[in-house]
């Protein structure tokens, strides 16, 4: 077990570095000279050179990156290249709105996907089963942006039950953050609900069709008992599925929030992209894949646990 | 980045007819209409557009639609409709770049991984599964930083991040294909792997990559308009994202500008989504249930007194015992299944009985039936199976016109069940202690401490040296021969009155099979079972049962003792069955000598209770 979670590790690891170094070669290949689009167009020479030396673009790539995944690995992502302020603190301030919406949305997907998925498979072809899959058609390939801009016409400005931007932070009032993270993370949850519903209520009956869920049954387990082994064994892949929205709903929070006006990673990420403040969007690549890692980290321990065969792999 | 899961193992799709059986489906041919009507606006948008959409006339800002402007005008006085138009073709060309890209990077690379498999495999699903932890929209972001207005290259980005779900729908499909005979056939024949990847692969990956394409092109649409909602691409080029900024900035004052461009989103996604899934229902990725008007139609089909067929609705088989002293009784029990075609009866009009303490062999080939009686009693038919009788009897009680709760209440406790297939009839993800012990607390109303002892208890009982070693292992730890004793042990802890085996050795190598036949009829005299035991094997009813049925296409042809039927088969099938079993499966006498020879142990430790086993020392 010891040496299963030692790889795993090891392996989140790896890929950590891997992604950070990929977007930073990726960016300054593709932004090349930052500055033009720092000062403006209408900058002089001087000026660029001034601002190149200050943001240590005149050093050949290699230094400037081995001096930038040097710092990073202590935690220091350096200073945005804009105003000069440490890229970590804007991240502190700015990452756990983005958080709140995200694992508040994979929550949602969790608690509701897996009742609905349950319900499903219990009765294939009933009433909820054919809703599902209406909706799993739907929901799935429409993006979040599009549902949220439909539910913020809707219950925000329609019915007025939520606002329809803004944030409230928690530490001012615990139930206004929770009705400002309400819409965003609904409309980033409903495809994720749909997908691991599905995905449970087609694992669901895949497991239930196995011939040890007939022995069970003939060894005179009630219903319930039954549906708790039928659950376990159909479980891992609803579970792989839910990480992986996970890593897609991080990607979509960062559209939601600008239709929300939330102040989280999402207009940072849109405003560094298009002036082309590389420590910014390399700081947020790291933030979001080490959530990444964590979650996967996370899945392969309940995987583990789950099912037995997974440890010695 | 979202994935499509799939499952690995598709039905076989006949190429030729799919298109034709997909426009028998309604929602799919309105589905496909949409999209046509989509590709057509955007192919023709140059001529259909009745402005350019580029165009600005100040007096159509936020124009109400009217005036040869149908939908109005936007917040910089462009006219929205043509605009729209012009918009398609932006999202369809993108959507095009994007699935090219994700097809040529996903579908070589899964067919390579599922083909070669090893390290190929391995580093490629490694950077599968790597592209999709990496959170996407930034690394998109990153890439339109720099590129800034180069769509092409984007939306090529974005088919990067969109191949792993091609990826790993044909690397499923190929590792499938992979173990196909006819591969072999191709590779034995002088075929080189570039042909066979290129011919029989791409060939069984095809229908899959139609569906995800059809997925695929929906998740690209979406973010496409996600990335241009965010201001990424040509501002001079319209496209529907953009709009919907647009329309965003105004939505309180004038909504309608939102709304058009997130209706022609909405459809264009929703119908290449029920495109691929009309596609996916029609190579049956989902699992599909009987409906329950079909279950009803099979029990009306076989009830119905069909004068008919009047000879298939007579019971066959016959009654040696009194009902009142059977421990199983079955009489003219019928089973069938819906099918497309109709009701398929696999069962039809059984009847057959077995005293207390007797060992009754039911024999016949595969598909003849006589699993389906089994099942039958037990009420443990497969899903879409319905089974109807005039009576069955368990230990003297009528319980056929029992509820399925009733029935339930039997299992564990009256009946006991032996399966065929050892290791997939255990629960993977618990232990055998969990599995042993749960039934004996729950069912028995056993305390957890009585519960351990009775579970170890039994498993001595059945032969296994180390109780508490195969106590605490996962099934995938202990060997099939194990593992079949474990679940005669689950069988049996409960001390049901009946003990019904289907075909409890056939799995099971040579040797092993005599000891788990003999072990069945010890414990059938210990507790004075009836056992019922399903075989295709006349060499297990000669060494075992009392009685035998014979099976044939769902009916009895013939019933009596052992050596009667031995001696004096009155059906040819009879007859015929009894010459293959013994032509193909060793004498009980081979048996015991090869089992001698293998494990000297084993025989000394079961040398007490078996009898006869002198000359094979």
């Amino acid at each position: 077990m010891l040496s299963f979670i030692a790889k795993r590790l090891l392996s989140g690891v790896l890929l950590l570095v891997l992604v950070t170094t990929g977007t930073f070669f990726l960016a300054h290949l593709a932004i090349g000279d930052p500055t033009p689009g720092l000062l403006g167009n209408s900058a002089t020479p001087a000026q660029q050179d001034a601002l190149r030396a200050k943001i240590g673009f005149d050093r050949p790539l290699l230094v400037q990156f081995w001096d930038w995944i040097s710092h990073a690995a202590t935690g220091d992502f350096g200073s945005s290249w804009r105003n000069f302020q440490p890229v970590g603190d804007q991240l502190v301030l700015r990452v756990p709105v983005t958080l709140s919406v995200v694992v508040f949305a994979t929550l949602l997907s969790a608690v509701i996907g897996v009742a609905v998925g349950i319900l499903c498979g219990l009765r294939p072809g009933g009433v909820l089963d054919r809703v599902l899959k209406l909706a799993s058609v739907v929901l799935f390939a429409l993006p979040g942006f599009w549902v949220s801009l439909v539910l913020v016409t809707w219950f925000a400005l329609d019915l007025r039950w939520f606002p329809a931007i803004g944030y409230v932070s928690p530490d001012q009032s615990v139930s206004g953050w929770l009705e400002s993270i309400t819409l965003p993370s609904v409309s980033l949850a409903l495809g994720a609900i749909v997908m691991v519903a599905e995905q449970l209520r087609n694992g669901f009956l895949q497991v239930n069709n196995q011939d040890f869920v007939r022995t069970l049954r003939a060894r005179g387990l009630s219903k319930r008992r039954v549906t708790a082994h039928v659950l376990r064994n159909a479980s891992p892949a609803a579970l792989t599925v839910l990480a992986l929205m996970f890593v897609g709903l991080l990607g979509g929070a960062i559209v939601v929030e600008i239709v929300f006006n939330l102040p989280g990673i999402g207009s940072l990420t849109q405003s560094a992209s298009q002036i082309g403040d590389i420590p910014v969007l390399l700081g947020l690549t790291a933030v979001t894949v080490v959530f990444v890692v964590l979650v996967n980290f996370l899945l392969d321990l309940v995987l583990g646990w789950v099912n037995p065969k997974v440890r010695e792999r | 980045m979202t994935a499509v899961p799939f499952p690995a193992a598709l039905a076989p799709v006949k190429r030729i007819s799919l298109g034709r059986r997909y426009l028998r489906r309604p929602l799919g041919v309105v589905a496909l209409a949409l999209l046509l009507v989509v590709v057509a606006a955007a192919v023709l948008a140059p001529w259909l557009a009745p402005f350019d959409p580029n165009h600005v006339d100040f007096t159509l800002t936020h124009a109400e639609p009217g005036g040869g402007h149908l939908l109005g005008g936007d917040s910089a006085g462009r006219d929205i409709l043509s605009r729209l138009l012009h918009g398609a073709r932006t999202t369809l060309y993108g959507a095009v770049i994007t699935c090219v890209s994700g097809l040529l990077l996903g579908v070589p690379a899964g067919v390579c991984a599922g083909y070669f498999g090893g390290v190929t495999d391995r580093l490629a699903s490694w950077v599968s599964d790597a592209l999709q932890s990496v959170p996407g929209m930034i690394v998109l972001l990153v890439v339109a930083a720099g590129t800034g207005q180069s769509f092409p290259v984007l939306m090529v980005a974005l088919g990067v991040f969109l191949a792993p779900g091609y990826y790993r729908i044909t690397r499923a499909r190929a590792l499938a294909v992979r173990k196909e005979p006819y591969i072999d056939a191709a590779r034995v024949a002088g075929v080189t792997n570039p042909r066979i990847l290129r011919t029989h692969m791409l060939r069984a990956v095809y229908a899959p990559i139609v569906v995800q394409t059809a997925l695929t092109a929906g998740i690209a649409i979406g973010m496409q308009a996600g990335l241009q909602f965010l201001g990424i691409g040509s501002a001079s080029t319209p496209s529907w994202g953009q709009m919907m900024n647009d329309g965003f900035q105004n939505m309180l004052t004038y909504p309608l500008i939102l709304l058009w461009p997130s209706i022609a989103l909405g459809i264009t996604i929703a119908a290449l989504a029920f495109i691929g899934s009309t596609l996916a229902d029609l190579i049956s990725i989902r699992a599909e249930q009987p409906s329950r008007r079909a279950r009803a139609r099979v029990r009306q089909e076989l009830t119905a007194p069909a004068a008919t067929e009047l000879s298939n609705r007579l019971p066959s088989g016959e009654h040696e015992h009194s009902a009142e002293d059977c421990a199983l009784r079955i009489d003219n029990l019928r089973v069938g299944y819906a099918s497309p075609s109709g009701v398929k009866e696999v069962v039809r009009g059984v009847s057959l009985d077995a005293a207390p303490g007797e060992v009754l062999g039911i024999v016949g080939e595969s598909g003849s039936g006589k699993t389906q009686t089994m099942f039958a009693v037990l009420d443990l038919l497969p899903s879409g199976g319905t089974a109807v009788a005039d009576g069955i009897r368990v230990s003297g009680r009528e319980v056929s016109g029992l509820s399925a709760a009733e029935r339930a209440a039997l299992l564990g406790r009256s009946i006991g069940y032996v399966p065929q297939e050892p290791l997939s009839n255990l629960d993977p993800c618990y232990t055998i202690e969990r599995q042993l012990v749960e039934p004996l607390r729950h069912v028995h109303g056993l305390s957890k401490a009585d519960a351990r002892q009775r579970a170890r208890d039994v498993l001595v009982r059945v032969g296994l040296t180390d109780p508490d070693r195969v106590l605490a292992s996962y099934p995938h730890q202990i060997s099939g021969g194990m593992a079949q004793r474990v679940l005669i042990a689950g069988a049996v802890a409960g001390r049901p009155s009946l003990l019904v085996a289907d075909e409890p050795t056939t799995a099971l190598d040579v040797t092993v099979q005599a000891e788990v036949l003999e072990l069945l009829r010890e414990l059938q005299q210990e507790y004075g079972m009836t056992l019922v035991i399903v075989t295709h094997n006349f060499g297990v009813v000669a060494d075992i049962c009392d009685r035998v049925v014979v099976m044939k296409d769902g009916r009895i042809v013939e019933t009596g003792r052992v050596e009667q039927i031995f001696r004096h088969p009155a059906d040819p099938y009879t007859a015929e069955l009894i010459s293959a079993s013994l032509d193909d499966v060793a004498g009980r006498h081979e048996l015991d000598q090869a089992w001698a020879r293998e494990s000297p142990a084993a025989l000394d430790r079961s040398a007490a209770h078996v009898g006869g086993e002198d000359d094979a020392r």
